[in-house]
């Protein structure tokens, strides 16, 4: 990292003109390294502006504190998409003119090519991850389950179960697999009788599930042959499966998605290059170049299929991303809204019913 | 002459010539009183300098973030602050008021103001906390009022949503026109509000604090006596051996200490489990059926089993640094005048060992109210404390009011214990070492 600011520093050097430099906070780790190769080293060798890039635990948290004292210090940053939405209806965000965004190499309009929700007041999506149904696959030598009615169904798919100790995403999978089409999901859990509906759901394999909390535990548990079956973040599974070599197998239908992207905050010291960072990084190349990186899915249709290799392999990643389009099928993207609103009444409501 | 006012010893020996003026003064006829009473003062600001910048210490990271946090549970301006016009409205009306076009029309131009300052958010969430799914119906009508927004503005905002009629919504926002309220207090006794402004207990569904404190106290009381019952052998163990063995046992003890919180909760894990070391060797020596093994881990038992083994130093240490102090005289005396080993331990030795006791279990017990990352990790759903709801408010719904109301409840009760166990027990009788 040090050598790459080096490096910067001294070309844009050479570039001549004193450019302002994009102050980027991202999150560290394989993410963070994503933006650094795929958004922040080519965005310098095509521009000359320099990309300083720092870290946090979650960048949507020193933005606030920042925008709040008047002192902002950073450019543009990676926030989740309810972050985004938050922080610009409370107006620490400057919004951003879709009319910047680049259109596909096909031409395609940008409006177009990003998928529903990728584009708002304050935000630009840059990759999708997802909440995916996962088993091991030594525990299933005979038929393999493949839909979210197989991960209530305890007798044909022996094995307990694992699943984020939480509302948000439980209540959706429930209603999937108890029959209501994607579409309907959140008009049906809008209701009370949907809610009721989907605990019910809940409650025949409630014996059955261990709870997890932190993101680690259930390619951990899975691992250890304590659980058969895990609804997890799509991108620990892949790495457990991609990195350690897990009997690991990820299935696609009833995937519910949510978004990471770009936000610049309000009072960016250096608003045009920052606007200019956001356009270039959110073009369908970078794009796909990023999800090579880590298995989080471009959010534009165009990028889908310039995704290469799995750095560093010979096997592609296409397949194994969210915004792949045979694993699009029979998804559900995730309603902000509908989860700012309901949040404490429905956790509440879980909390209570665990302890029931 | 300064100098020998501010020196106690002088002022009496001049006094003592002074003899026959009535009142005690010093050679520059200051009483003697005010005298010594100066030169302390100075030496009283000397000391209270030294101590300053612990205080400020305290002040800065203790006592005033705590304030301000706990002041989030009965202060939350995110309403009146915002909608300063229908506030006012409410302020000048009875309870139970319906409203009328002055109502409205401060409603709209309050909802535009606020649409524009890009407050909405901040409004729209104060309301949900008391009225839930109704944030999203002040951020969309925030973005339509945004376009403009005409009179007569009844109409216009039951046209946007008509949800803007609800009884109960008006009953939420006069009970949000304040920023004290005792709101989320009751919600964290599983209470709330009914239109009418009475308090009544939520549904069944939603209840859940109370059994969480219920909890709470009642594993942390557990926990509190399990490390008593293997923590006062092995303190007595340690306070008896000779140094070289009891070095060791100690680094023993103290090992565990030293190691990540994170570490020792997973190293439970992957002992407890039913794929784990316990339940292997189990079934490997044939005493349970290979279907049917133990669920240790993941509920009540795997939360008690694994915060007792991490709070054990905490009742070791202070029983062992009292045990150390206590003479084997007199338990030998005890013996020799007749007394079993039983009641040589019972009325001589354990007596003595209740300081170390108090402090350990006022440790352990107050430790384990406040526990969360190993009841997150181990607890399941059955192993859940009420720092988890606390934490799931700070960081997951981000009400920090009720997480902070919940907070203070939580210290609150602390506080009555602590009181009742100076009543029953006394504080002095504590000692950490």
């Amino acid at each position: 990292m040090k050598r790459f600011l080096a490096l910067s520093t001294a070309m844009g050097l050479v570039a001549g003109p004193a450019l302002a430099d994009v102050n980027l906070l991202s999150w560290g780790g394989a993410y963070g390294n994503s933006h650094l190769e795929a958004y922040a080293k080519p965005f310098t060798a095509e521009t000359g502006i320099n990309v300083i890039m720092s870290d946090a635990d979650n960048p949507a948290t020193p933005i606030k504190a920042q925008v709040e004292a008047g002192n902002v210090s950073v450019d543009v940053a990676s926030v989740e998409y309810a972050d985004a939405v938050r922080l610009c209806d409370e107006g620490a965000l400057e919004v951003i003119d879709p009319a910047i965004l680049l259109p596909a190499e096909d031409g395609t309009a940008a409006a177009d090519d990003f998928i529903d929700g990728a584009v708002t007041e304050c935000f630009v999506a840059t990759d999708v991850y997802s909440m995916v149904l996962a088993f091991n696959d030594t525990a299933f030598p005979e038929a393999k389950p493949a839909t979210p009615a197989d991960f209530f169904d305890l007798e044909a798919f022996q094995g307990k179960r694992t699943m984020r100790k939480g509302a948000k995403f439980n209540l959706e999978l429930a209603l999937m697999a108890d029959g209501v089409p994607a579409a309907e999901v959140y008009e049906v859990l809008g209701t009370p009788e949907g809610v009721d509906r989907a605990f019910a759901k809940l409650d025949t394999i409630k014996s059955e599930v261990i709870w997890w909390e932190a993101g680690a535990q259930p390619p951990q548990l899975l691992a250890d042959g304590e659980v058969s079956m895990a609804y997890a973040f799509n991108g620990r599974i892949f790495n457990a499966a991609q990195a350690d070599g897990q009997p690991f197998e990820i299935i696609w239908d009833a995937q519910i998605y949510e978004m990471e992207g770009w936000v610049v905050p309000k009072g960016a010291p250096n608003l045009e290059q920052a606007m200019e960072f956001v356009a270039w990084t959110t073009a369908s190349a970078p794009q796909a170049r990023a999800a090579e990186f880590i298995s989080y899915g471009p959010p534009r249709r165009s990028a889908a299929a310039m995704v290469g290799n799995i750095e560093g392999t010979e096997e592609p990643m296409g397949p194994n991303l969210p915004t792949f389009d045979a694993n699009m099928a029979g998804a559900l993207a995730s309603d902000l809204d509908f989860w700012v609103d309901r949040d404490a009444e429905l956790i509440e409501r879980f909390n209570s019913w665990l302890a029931s | 002459m300064a100098d020998a006012a501010l020196d106690p010893h002088a002022a009496i020996a001049t006094t003592a010539s002074g003899v026959g003026s009535g009142t005690l003064t010093t050679a520059d006829g200051m009483p003697l009183a005010r005298a010594l009473a100066h030169s302390q003062r100075r030496a009283r600001r000397r000391a209270f300098l030294l101590v300053l910048p612990l205080l400020a210490f305290i002040l800065i990271t203790f006592v005033v973030p705590i304030g301000q946090m706990l002041a989030r549970s009965f202060h939350n301006d995110g309403f009146s602050a915002n909608m300063p016009q229908v506030s006012a409205w409410f302020a000048s009306t009875e309870h139970g008021t319906a409203p009328d076009d002055a109502a409205w029309t401060a409603l709209a131009q309050d909802l535009v103001a606020s649409a524009d300052a890009r407050s909405i958010g901040v409004v729209g969430t104060r309301i949900n906390y008391d009225m839930p799914g109704t944030r999203s119906l002040f951020t969309a009508t925030g973005r339509q009022v945004r376009r403009g927004l005409e009179p007569p503005y009844q109409e216009a905002l039951l046209e946007i949503n008509e949800a803007w009629g609800d009884p109960r919504l008006w009953s939420v926002m006069r009970s949000a026109s304040t920023p004290v309220t005792a709101n989320f207090y009751l919600a964290a006794v599983d209470r709330t509000r009914d239109e009418d402004g009475n308090i009544q207990q939520v549904e069944e569904q939603q209840r859940i604090y109370l059994t969480l404190f219920w909890r709470t106290f009642w594993l942390s009381a557990v926990i509190t006596g399990l490390t008593f019952i293997l923590g006062f052998p092995i303190a007595h163990l340690l306070a008896t051996l000779p140094m070289r063995k009891s070095n060791l046992l100690m680094i023993l003890v103290l090992l565990p200490f030293w190691t990540s919180l994170l570490v020792r909760t997973t190293s439970w894990m992957v002992l407890l489990q039913q794929q784990g070391v316990i339940n292997d060797i189990l079934v490997w020596m044939g005493i349970i059926g290979g279907d049917a093994r133990l669920q240790m881990i993941y509920n009540r038992t795997g939360t008690i089993i694994a915060m007792t083994h991490i709070l054990l130093p905490f009742m070791i240490l202070p029983l062992y640094s009292v045990m150390r102090t206590i003479n084997p005289a007199y338990v030998r005396a005890a013996r020799s005048l007749g007394a079993t080993s039983w009641t040589a331990f019972r009325r001589v030795y354990f007596p003595q060992t209740l300081p170390g006791l108090g402090a350990g279990a006022m440790l352990v017990f107050i430790l384990a109210v406040g526990y969360y990352i190993t009841p997150a990790l181990v607890g399941g759903s059955s192993g859940q404390l009420i720092s988890n709801m606390i934490a799931q408010h700070m960081t997951g719904t981000l009400n920090w009011s009720m997480a902070a109301a919940l907070a203070a409840l939580l210290l609150g009760s602390v506080l009555i214990l602590y009181w009742l166990y100076d009543r029953l027990v006394g504080v002095d009788n504590l000692k950490l070492g």
